[in-house]
């Protein structure tokens, strides 16, 4: 029988391997594909202790944050684009219009 | 060795291995193909979990909707013809010790948390449940995740237009 905290540190590991991805990658998509595993890592978290603890809220708050991250996704990368387009490059270290 | 152990197995090692491959690759497109099969792989998990409407969810939004967006804003910003579109990474060193930190932290909460009960067998139907608590107690919820999701849809559109 496979306990809580297997999916845990499961969770865990999936969300420090999306902080070094967000940590490491030059390219703007590349953070996005971070903070996606990331938040997958939330979600399993989120359905576990669901699970074990019999409680509905935490599957309805997956569905919500699922959904929110698909918008969010949507924003990030139409915000990439546009920037695409003024700067005609994504690589994050040189988008610093912002700096004195 | 039950058959439920095996398949956690065989599951968080797929998704650890999709998972590294998605930071690690060079290709940002192989990036996103890895993205895929480590979403997929989560939604496996759900399964486990016992909750095939996650599970459907997930394969929809995620590896349907996310990864289709994605591959679209690859073809748009990236050269895909002549040059490969390799990336290099930055600051691996310092990025691994604050992962690990991370990791490290959450794992010593775990240790120190009491053992939970052992999960109990599901005694409701997850699909109905939801459904139900979709429109009872979480309704004003959920509509106004519709309201984020028609904003979101014209704040993509708003950033995405062609200047004309």
């Amino acid at each position: 029988m496979i306990g809580l905290s297997a999916y845990l540190v499961l969770a865990a590991l999936v969300f420090s391997i999306g902080l070094f991805g967000v940590l490491t990658r030059r390219n703007a998509i590349g953070i996005l594909l971070g903070i996606e595993l990331m938040l997958n890592a939330v979600n399993i978290n989120l359905v576990a202790f669901a699970r074990f603890n019999g409680d509905l809220t935490g599957l309805v708050f997956t569905l919500f944050t699922i959904s929110i991250t698909v918008a969010e996704v949507a924003v990030g990368l139409a915000i990439v684009i546009a920037i695409f387009r003024v700067r005609r490059t994504v690589e994050a270290d040189r988008l610093d219009l912002l700096r004195g | 060795m039950t058959l439920e152990t095996v398949g956690f197995g065989v599951v968080a090692t797929a998704l650890l291995a999709s998972s590294l491959a998605v930071v690690l690759t060079p290709n940002l497109f192989h990036a996103v193909l890895y993205l895929a099969v480590a979403l997929v792989a989560t939604g496996v998990v759900f399964l486990l979990l016992d909750q095939p409407f996650l599970f459907a969810v997930q394969l929809l939004l995620y590896a349907g909707g996310v990864v289709t967006i994605v591959v679209f804003a690859i073809m748009l910003t990236e050269r895909l013809v002549g040059e490969r579109i390799t990336q290099t990474s930055r600051y691996l060193v310092n990025g691994a010790l604050v992962a690990a930190a991370v990791f490290a932290g959450v794992v010593g909460f775990l240790i120190q948390a009491p053992a939970g009960a052992p999960r109990a067998a599901q005694t409701i139907d997850p699909t109905a449940s939801i459904g139900r608590a979709l429109v009872g107690p979480f309704a004003v919820t959920f509509e106004l995740l519709g309201v984020l999701l028609v904003a979101a849809l014209l704040g993509a559109l708003y950033f995405a237009r062609s200047e004309e």
